[in-house]
């Protein structure tokens, strides 16, 4: 039993990764496949289909779009997720674990109900839908990930520090400049290109919430209905596809070194 | 020159520290001695400005603390886990508080090299934090603190991370730099040989509360109580009946010991009759061969420990209810008494001390 389970586990293990990364590989086979049909046998190498991306206004804008976006959407959830992370980490108060509990929810809650939530109570609000609601939803969606990448930040660092520094005459604003930014910088870069990301890739937020303005997969899921855009549309998903994963992970890469650095080659104390 | 005035702190209904009074004069290496939850480091913290007293007042230099936050008050402290920036080198660590006083630049490396050459790290002002042995970042610590040329230096445990032979080795050099700088050091330590070998004065704390303050020599051989005697090393307690007691000192009737007059200690508090007197294991000399001493006690060996430079010896006294611990040297061949044999131990009277239960 033991000798077949050794032997068909790892077997099983290579299926399983195929089967969940074929489909995402075939993206990028048949974005350089000069037939517009995606089927095999492939036709023929071409660049057409990426050629064809810059020249389309309406893509530009819905780029333009979801960088307006990411970029708003990863600052504020950053800068919201480092006042969250430092409270939880820092500070002993009534209501704690709860407000966490609260604040890591929406990474568990179905994003439709989340965002059809958010759309009643917006429209109540008399808020018009935008990029601005859209940022709004992306906020939610992307503190979870913000506060799980700076609560492991701010938790390996020794409070020492901070009282040291203020110990050597500095200001509280003073110490949070010159010591807890720059300890824990890797970990707020990584959040923010996590935050990008995630607000990059984002569809149902921005569908519901978005009113009139596209961002990306909402353009891509428009381009869907043409099949003669098919081509094109998986080139930018191949483009979107490397885009997110490089930049989650260099994410990774900060994460680590920002633990590296907050552990540093402590002195075990008896 | 720092004045703790009737400090409590309190969580609740528990007091990390109970009404604590001391002052501590300027220029003196103190040391706050306990065991951990004694309240020492709490009390530490409280001077340095990060706990505040829930009763009392701190003043340094005649200047009350109250409400005087850690970045204002004229103390600095060398942290038990030396809290070296890991960000940072050693010469931007030392630096770093010097930056807030906007110094011309060559006076700012003027000083922070002198305070790298007080501690014995001049030339390695570029080493990376991370790349620095423990007791160099103790170092580091040190210089980083001594630079700002505070009014009074707390040390948290400073040595308790090191080894054994450079703990020893920095013991030495702290006592020799505190003498040279002349400032006022605090040291917080559970250890009791670290406190008698560095400090001017001790304050013996237990539970919240201070026990007893006094130079060294003084705690070691006439502790106020058997807490204390028992934390800063063995001790011989002996049960004893009061038979005189008027003036200065007490007379006692001792089991094995016989009539004993002793020093009422300091915090003496007669308690009915009963008293208890007290003599350190290395006070009983072992009486070899024909030797005899004024006084004497006999008995036999019981049990032996070899501890290479010295051996301990569990002597039975007939008529006392618990045997006498002996710390003898060897040079006599202590080592080599055969259990059962025979023993007769010589003490000098002044090493009975009486003291409260």
């Amino acid at each position: 039993m033991k000798r077949l389970l050794e032997r068909w586990l790892p077997a099983y293990a290579i299926l399983y990764v195929i089967f969940l990364y074929l489909p995402v590989l075939l993206l990028p086979v048949f974005s350089i496949n000069a037939s517009a049909v995606p089927k095999f046998p492939l036709t023929g190498y071409t660049l057409k289909w990426y050629e064809e991306l810059p020249r389309t206004q309406a893509l530009l804008d819905a780029a333009w779009n979801s960088l307006v976006v990411g970029v708003a959407s990863a600052m504020l959830a950053t800068v919201l997720g480092i006042c969250a992370a430092r409270a939880i980490t820092r500070y002993r108060f009534p209501g704690r674990g709860t407000a966490h509990g609260l604040i890591m929810a929406p990474l568990v809650l179905p994003e439709i109900i989340v965002a059809v939530s958010m759309l009643l109570v917006l429209l109540r609000l008399g808020l018009s839908l935008s990029l601005f609601t859209v940022v709004l939803g992306h906020i939610l969606i992307c503190i979870p990930y913000s506060v799980s990448v700076l609560t492991a930040a701010f938790e390996g660092f020794d409070a020492s520090l901070e009282e040291a520094s203020a110990d050597l005459g500095e200001t509280a604003w003073g110490t949070f400049r010159r010591v807890t930014l720059p300890m824990v910088a890797p970990a707020i870069i990584s959040s923010l290109l996590v935050s990008f990301t995630i607000s990059l890739d984002d569809f149902i937020i921005a569908f519901f919430l978005g009113g009139t303005d596209a961002t990306l997969p909402i353009y891509i899921w428009g381009q869907l209905r043409f099949a003669a855009k098919l081509p094109s549309v998986l080139a930018l998903g191949t483009l979107l596809l490397v885009g997110s994963f490089a930049l989650l992970t260099i994410a990774e890469i900060l994460r680590r070194r920002a633990e590296r650095r907050t552990q540093a080659p402590g002195v075990s104390l008896a | 020159m720092i004045e703790i005035r009737n400090v409590t702190r309190s969580y609740g209904t528990f007091k990390a520290l109970d009404d604590a009074n001391l002052a501590i004069r300027e220029g003196e290496f103190f040391s706050l001695l306990g065991p951990s939850g004694c309240g020492k480091t709490t009390l530490l913290r409280m001077i340095a400005g990060f706990d505040t007293p829930t009763g009392g007042s701190i003043l340094v230099d005649g200047q009350p603390m109250d409400g005087i936050p850690a970045n204002r008050r004229p103390t600095n402290m060398v942290f038990q886990s030396y809290a070296i920036f890991p960000h940072l080198n050693v010469e931007q660590n030392v630096a770093y508080g010097l930056k807030r006083m906007k110094l011309e630049a060559a006076e700012e490396k003027r000083r922070v090299e002198e305070a790298l050459a007080m501690v014995s790290l001049a030339g390695l002002g570029k080493r990376g934090a991370t790349e620095l042995s423990g007791g160099q970042r103790q170092r580091v610590a040190l210089a980083r603190a001594l630079v700002m040329r505070p009014k009074v230096l707390l040390l948290d445990e400073p040595l308790s991370a090191l080894d054994k032979k450079l703990r020893e080795q920095m013991q030495v050099e702290l006592r020799r730099l505190q003498k040279a700088v002349g400032i006022t050091f605090i040291l917080v330590t559970h250890d009791q040989y670290e406190a008698l070998a560095m400090s001017d004065r001790i304050a013996v704390m237990f539970g919240g509360k201070i026990a007893q303050v006094a130079a060294p020599k003084e705690i070691y051989q006439r502790p106020v109580n058997r807490q204390v005697a028992d934390f800063l090393g063995g001790m011989n307690f002996i049960k004893a009946e009061i038979v005189d007691d008027a003036g200065t000192s007490i007379v006692v009737d001792t089991l094995g010991f016989g009539r004993v007059r002793t020093d009422k200690p300091a915090a003496y508090v007669k308690n009915g009759s009963a008293a208890t007197i007290g003599i350190r294991p290395e006070r009983l000399r072992v009486l070899w061969d024909d030797a005899s001493a004024r006084h004497e006690v006999a008995g036999t060996v019981v049990e032996r420990h070899y501890f290479g430079e010295i051996t301990h010896l569990v002597v039975e006294v007939p008529g006392m209810d618990k045997p006498l611990s002996v710390t003898e040297t060897n040079d006599f061949g202590a080592d080599d008494l055969p259990l059962g044999a025979p023993i007769r131990l010589g003490y000098d009277p002044d090493a009975l001390v009486a003291m409260a239960d």
